[in-house]
Order: structure tokens, then C-alpha cells, then sequence
């Protein structure tokens, strides 16, 4: 259970294998979490964070394989994980891809699979988790966004796209669950620094998984609705958004 | 019996979780309803004043017992009365005052049911003479885990008052008891009041002079630093015999009742109570409490319950809520009080409502009190508490003392069995009652108890 200050004893990760999710499990179990399932596309890489998770004092750590892509096996999954191992505390969506944004742009297909790991995926498995949070009386749910949910970017925006349409449902989903004690905390970090975006040029408030991490253990000890990493960014985004497009162009995002 | 699916938490308006909620108004129904194993379990509620997660149970059913309140039988030559679990002792106090009759054990609010003071086995001002509210239980009627009705005493085989008594419910539904009474003369106390400046005063203070006066307890400052920690305003007193209270009207039970006219507001913001407003409400209050002021007649509402003057006053801390944080050391282990108390000022932890007690022994297999020092405070439900309030159950642990779990909303489960000694022949007496753990709370559920490690709903 989520007690009275925030702390949760058991998690789920959607995107276990992820360097946010990972970061973020390691927080949970250096305070008082001891059940840890972690959903990943490779769960059997996953051997060497599992022990490390043991010996940080996890009692039970499970990998188990999921695929975002694959809608019809979300319900299944998700009961199976339920059934098995009780309650789920705290449930955090960490999984995405980033794709080839040249690519995508000549390969409409490329792309339209890159919204369906992303969005499509996402909203299939976050309503199959809210039946069973709902079932369970409580939960605290996260939704890993980005600042794309505030406005997009011409260099990866079929990328951030699909972050921006998952914010908007998992705005209302969280409002849709606030009348069953279910909170939903939407995490918009900036440029995360992982293996996901190596390489990559960095970009000013750019962040990493560490610093995204512990605001989702802060904010979902304060049950925040949403969450911006590193915290300017808020107010960086809000100007951002109301720029002008020819003054938004010229900063060449 | 009709369910709503409703939001509950504890006084302390945190954590909350849905249950299927219905009130309860016989002892048959509830037997029905244990019978039918309802999923998630089932926990009994009285007026929700646990701070923590005790009388909620998340996607289960949550039997609310207050509407099961009458009075079955009052014996006033002997000082007994039988009633039903739901009734409040407030109810009880109204009824009983007028009558010459008191409850040995009231706690520190009359909205308290009695199945609630049961299940919690409450304890008051009186502990260190009277013991606690299950020592003055002749027996109780409890509704079992399979659906059976039992009377249950002290005597009664397999322990199954002992695990009752503060048992959190997780034994059955109490549905009635029968209480001893006190004999009062007047509706009035005799108060003793005396500021201490330091711990080791109040400490000697209450330890030289407790016998003396049927209750006791110190206020204590809690952010109160350096020379002065601990400095605290000592109150102590006794039922005023009648012949000290001639011009009074007497046994009047609005003396000992009287309905809050102040009421804290809906909406609260969040951090009104925090270091720098707590800090000079206790500066006022212990300045403005008497030096040494002897014999000063008090009703009994203001003496006993001065925090139900305003209803709903735990809205005062905002959305956020607060929890209270409450233990017991063992007499000896006072060098452990002191430290917990430079811990809580060091850390500059907006602690309101701080008392000091002594406890004698206790009974109860999983019963808070036992003898010792119980500190009792409320604090902000902020999250810079997490790592403060560990290490003070740390220490409490290591002390050989105990965290009260009618208050507690964020104990780590590892802790319980070095805090409650009995905790192993608790929940062989519980297992016997309900193998199918079919009374389960969120308390139950966040500290391990009836369950196994593998399930844990």
C-alpha cells in the first residue's frame, strides 16, 4: 500500500528495461519498495538488474516479456501480472521509442508503427492497468511525456507527436480515475540523457535519468498531477509555446 | 445491506483508497456478510478517527457501524452498561453523566465508538492507575471471521480476547460489550496545572507526583531546543468531589457535553501549520499556561476533550493532510526520549500537539500500551518526514519500545515484530479465527499482517 507520506512497496514497469525506469526502481527499493515487476521487450537481459534489486532488499523481482505492440496481448499480461503478485502500488509507463526521424518522413509505414509502439500501445496497456488499479481500490499511475507534449519540434516531431498525444490521454485519464483514488502523474522531462538519445546533440535543460527519477518518487509522494524535469522547464515550455513560429523557426529545435 | 462505493482515509485525511461502504444495523447482517467472503476482505469503521489506514480497506467492503448504537442495558447500582459497538462515547458520556457515571478510560475525543476503543484498545490520561480501555471490558460480543456470534471475557479459551483487544479489528466484528462504569460525584475536575522548563523536570515531576492524581499528562513543546527542550505545561487532575463544587449544578450533562460551534472551514490551505506558526503557538501557550496553579475547577469536556471544541479541525492542514506519530519507550530508556525530541527540533519538524505520558503495564497481544514514556505528536504530511520518522522507529525499535498503530499511516513493515513481542502468538490466534483472512484493512495489508508474503491482497 502507499502510505500516508508517499512511499509505495510494490511497482510495475511498463518499459523495464529503460534507464528511467531503471533509475526510478532503484529509488523505490533504497526506501521501502520490495515487490518489483519489471515488463520489458528483452526480459531476459534484465538478469544483472534483478539481482542488483535482490541485493538492495527487493523480495520479489520478476521480468516478464511485453510487447507494446501488441494490443490483443495487453489484457492478458496485465491480469496475469495482477493475479499472480497482488496489489501494484505504483504502475509506470516508461517505454518508447524514438526512430529514425529521416527515415519515418520518407517511410510513412515506419512511422505509423513508431505512433503505435508510442501512443497506441500506451493507451491500450494504461486502460488495461486502470481496470485492475480500479479493481484494487488504489494506485498511483506514471506516464513518462516530454516537453514535446507542449510543442512539438521540427527535429523529431513525429517522435514528440506521439508524446504529445499521450499526455493529452493521460491528462484525462487522470482525471477520468481522480474519482477512484487512483492519482496519474505525467512526467515531462526535457532531453533525457540514455542510451535512447546517444549520440544525440544536447540541448539546453537537458536532464538525466537520475534527476527524472527522483521527481517521479517527489512527485508522486505529493500525488503532483504533472511534473516537469528539470522544474524550469515549465516556464521555459510556456514561453516557448506562445513564440511566434517565425521566432520558434529561427531557434531551430 | 446497501454498499456505495466512497473514498475513505484516516483523521489524518491521507492516502486514501475506495471501498464498498455500508452501514451495518443488526449483528445478523454482519454475520451474513462475513459468511460471504466478500472480495478483498471486510474491516469494520466507527467515526474514522484512526490517523492512519486502519478502518479502510481498498476494493473491499467497509462496514460502517455507527448507526448500531443503542444501549441494551445500564446497571446503575453496580456501574455497568451494554450496548452496542457503534455507539460513541460521546453518546455514552451524555447519557451516563447526569446518572453519577463516568467511562474509567476516555481517550483524548468523545467521537470515538466503542467498538473503535476496543479495537484500538484505547488508553487516556489515566493509564499509568487505570490501564487501558479493555481492562475495564467485562466481555464483548464479537461476530467472527466464519460468521459465528460469540461472547467473549478475559477467560475465554485461545486468546481471543487478548488478540481482540487492539486487535484492529482483524479478529471479527465487535457488535456489543459490556463496560465498568466509574462513579462521579460532580460534571467538574480539579486541575493542578504547573509549567516545567525542561525534560528532566517534567520527567520528575510526573514520575514523583502521578500517583497522586487519577490523570496526567504533559503538554510538551516540541520544538523547544537547547536548555529548554522538553519544557512542557503539566496538567494533572481529579473528579471535583461534590463538596468542592457546592454552587455548581450538579452532574449537569452539558457540563460534560457540549456541541462545537466552531467548525474549521472545507478548504484549508496547505502549510498554515508549519515551524514558524506552531513555533509561536507554542510560545504563547506555554507562556500564557500558570507557573503553579492549584484546585481549579474545570468541566469535564474542556479537561477531557479540548480538540472537540472545533469539528473537523484536522481540515486545518489542508489537502495534504498530517499524520500523528505516537510510541512508548520503557521506563530507563529516557536518554531515547531525549533524543528523539532533539531529532524532532533539530530537524525543525513543525510537530503540533505534542503530550507526554506515563503507561503502566499492558495486556493486549497486539495493545499499544505498555509501561513507559508515550510521546504523542501530529505533523504536516510533507515529504521531507520519510527519512525522520524511519530513523525515530529506528530508535523506538532499538529501545524496545513500540509505534501505536491506531496512529500510525507509514511504519515499515520489518519493524513490527521487534515493536510488538506477541506479534507471532497474535497471528496464530488470528489464523484460528479467520483462516480464509477474510477481515483485511489497508493497515493489514501495508504492515503484513494475516497475510503471507506471496499474497499480498
Amino acid at each position: 500500500m502507499k502510505d500516508s507520506l508517499g512511499s509505495v512497496q510494490s511497482v510495475l514497469v511498463l518499459g523495464g528495461g529503460s534507464d528511467i525506469a531503471l533509475a526510478t526502481v532503484r529509488l523505490l527499493v533504497a526506501d521501502r519498495t520490495r515487490k518489483v515487476i519489471l515488463a520489458a521487450r528483452a526480459p531476459e537481459r534484465l538478469a544483472g538488474v534483478m539481482a542488483e534489486l535482490r541485493c538492495a532488499g527487493a523480495q520479489t523481482v520478476e521480468a516478464v516479456a511485453f510487447d507494446a505492440d501488441a494490443i490483443d496481448s495487453h489484457d492478458r499480461l496485465i491480469d496475469d501480472i495482477f493475479d499472480r503478485h497482488g496489489d501494484m502500488d505504483m504502475v509506470l509507463i516508461a517505454f518508447g521509442r524514438l526512430g529514425d526521424q529521416a527515415s519515418m518522413l520518407e517511410n510513412h509505414q515506419e512511422a505509423a508503427g513508431l505512433i503505435h509502439t508510442n501512443f497506441t500501445g500506451s493507451v491500450s496497456v494504461l486502460l488495461a492497468v486502470a481496470r485492475r488499479l480500479r479493481t484494487q481500490g488504489h494506485g498511483s499511475l506514471v506516464v513518462l511525456s516530454s516537453v514535446a507534449a507542449e510543442r512539438v519540434r521540427r527535429s523529431n516531431f513525429i517522435y514528440g507527436s506521439s508524446k504529445a498525444g499521450l499526455d493529452g490521454f493521460a491528462q484525462g485519464l487522470g482525471e477520468e480515475l481522480t474519482a477512484s483514488a487512483i492519482s496519474l502523474l505525467v512526467v515531462r522531462p526535457g532531453m533525457v540523457h540514455t542510451k535512447m538519445t546517444k549520440g544525440m546533440k544536447s540541448v539546453p535543460f537537458a536532464t538525466t535519468p537520475e534527476k527524472v527519477a527522483a521527481a517521479i518518487v517527489a512527485g508522486v509522494r505529493r500525488n503532483a498531477r504533472i511534473v516537469w524535469v528539470p522544474a524550469p522547464l515549465r516556464g521555459v515550455m510556456f514561453v516557448l509555446r506562445h513564440l511566434p513560429t517565425p521566432l520558434f523557426r529561427r531557434l531551430d529545435l | 445491506m446497501v454498499e456505495v462505493v466512497r473514498g475513505l482515509t484516516g483523521w489524518g485525511r491521507t492516502a486514501p483508497t475506495m471501498a464498498r461502504v455500508g452501514s451495518v444495523t443488526s449483528a445478523e447482517s454482519v454475520a451474513e456478510i462475513l459468511r460471504a467472503r466478500p472480495v478483498r476482505g471486510v474491516i469494520a469503521r466507527g467515526l474514522g478517527r484512526a490517523y492512519g489506514d486502519a478502518a479502510q480497506n481498498a476494493g473491499g467492503t467497509v462496514l460502517d457501524m455507527t448507526s448500531l448504537g443503542k444501549i441494551h442495558d445500564l446497571d446503575l447500582r453496580n456501574g455497568r452498561i451494554t450496548v452496542d459497538a457503534g455507539a460513541s462515547l460521546g453518546d455514552l458520556i451524555a447519557v451516563l453523566v447526569p446518572l453519577g457515571w463516568f467511562l474509567p478510560v476516555v481517550p483524548g475525543t468523545r467521537h470515538v465508538t466503542v467498538g473503535g476503543a476496543i479495537a484500538s484498545d484505547i488508553h487516556g490520561k489515566n493509564h499509568h492507575l487505570e490501564g487501558s480501555f479493555c481492562d475495564h471490558v467485562r466481555s464483548f460480543e464479537l461476530v467472527t471471521p466464519k460468521g459465528d456470534q460469540v461472547t467473549v471475557t478475559p477467560e475465554t479459551p485461545a486468546g481471543i480476547f487478548a488478540a481482540t483487544a487492539g486487535g484492529m479489528g482483524l479478529t471479527g466484528v465487535i457488535v456489543s460489550a459490556s463496560i465498568d462504569l466509574l462513579a462521579i460525584e460532580t460534571a467538574h475536575m480539579a486541575v493542578d496545572t504547573e509549567r516545567a522548563g525542561d525534560l528532566e523536570q517534567v520527567m520528575a515531576r510526573m514520575t514523583s507526583g502521578d500517583a497522586d492524581h487519577r490523570y496526567s499528562v504533559a503538554w510538551i513543546d516540541c520544538l523547544a531546543h537547547g536548555r529548554q527542550l522538553g519544557r512542557s505545561v503539566l496538567i494533572r487532575g481529579d473528579h471535583a468531589p461534590a463538596r468542592d463544587a457546592p454552587d455548581l449544578r450538579r452532574r449537569s450533562a452539558s457540563s460534560a457535553v457540549s456541541v462545537a460551534r466552531l467548525a474549521a472551514p472545507r478548504w484549508m490551505p496547505n502549510g498554515l501549520l508549519r515551524h514558524s506558526t506552531v513555533a509561536a503557538f507554542n510560545e504563547a501557550y506555554f507562556r500564557h499556561a500558570p507557573t503553579r496553579e492549584l484546585g481549579r475547577l474545570q468541566p469535564l469536556h474542556g479537561f477531557f476533550f479540548p480538540l472537540d471544541a472545533m469539528r473537523d479541525w484536522n481540515r486545518m492542514y489542508g489537502r495534504q493532510g498530517f499524520l500523528q506519530y505516537q510510541m512508548v519507550l520503557p521506563f530507563g530508556a529516557e536518554a531515547s526520549l531525549r533524543m528523539i525530541l532533539e531529532r524532532l527540533s533539530g530537524a525543525g519538524a513543525a510537530a503540533c500537539l505534542a503530550v507526554l505520558k506515563r503507561l503502566g503495564p499492558g495486556r493486549g497481544l497486539l495493545s499499544f500500551p505498555t509501561s513507559g514514556w508515550t510521546l504523542a505528536l501530529d505533523l504536516p504530511a510533507t515529504s521531507d518526514l520519510v527519512g525522520l520518522l524511519d530513523a525515530l522507529d529506528l530508535l523506538v525499535a532499538n529501545a524496545g519500545g513500540r509505534v501505536y498503530l491506531s496512529k500510525d499511516s507509514r511504519l515499515r513493515p520489518e519493524l513490527l515484530s521487534s515493536m510488538y513481542p506477541d506479534l507471532e502468538s497474535w497471528e496464530s490466534v488470528r489464523q484460528g479465527l479467520d483462516p480464509n483472512r477474510v477481515m483485511r484493512s489497508d493497515l493489514s495489508r501495508r504492515l503484513g499482517l494475516g497475510t503471507t508474503a506471496a499474497t499480498q491482497s
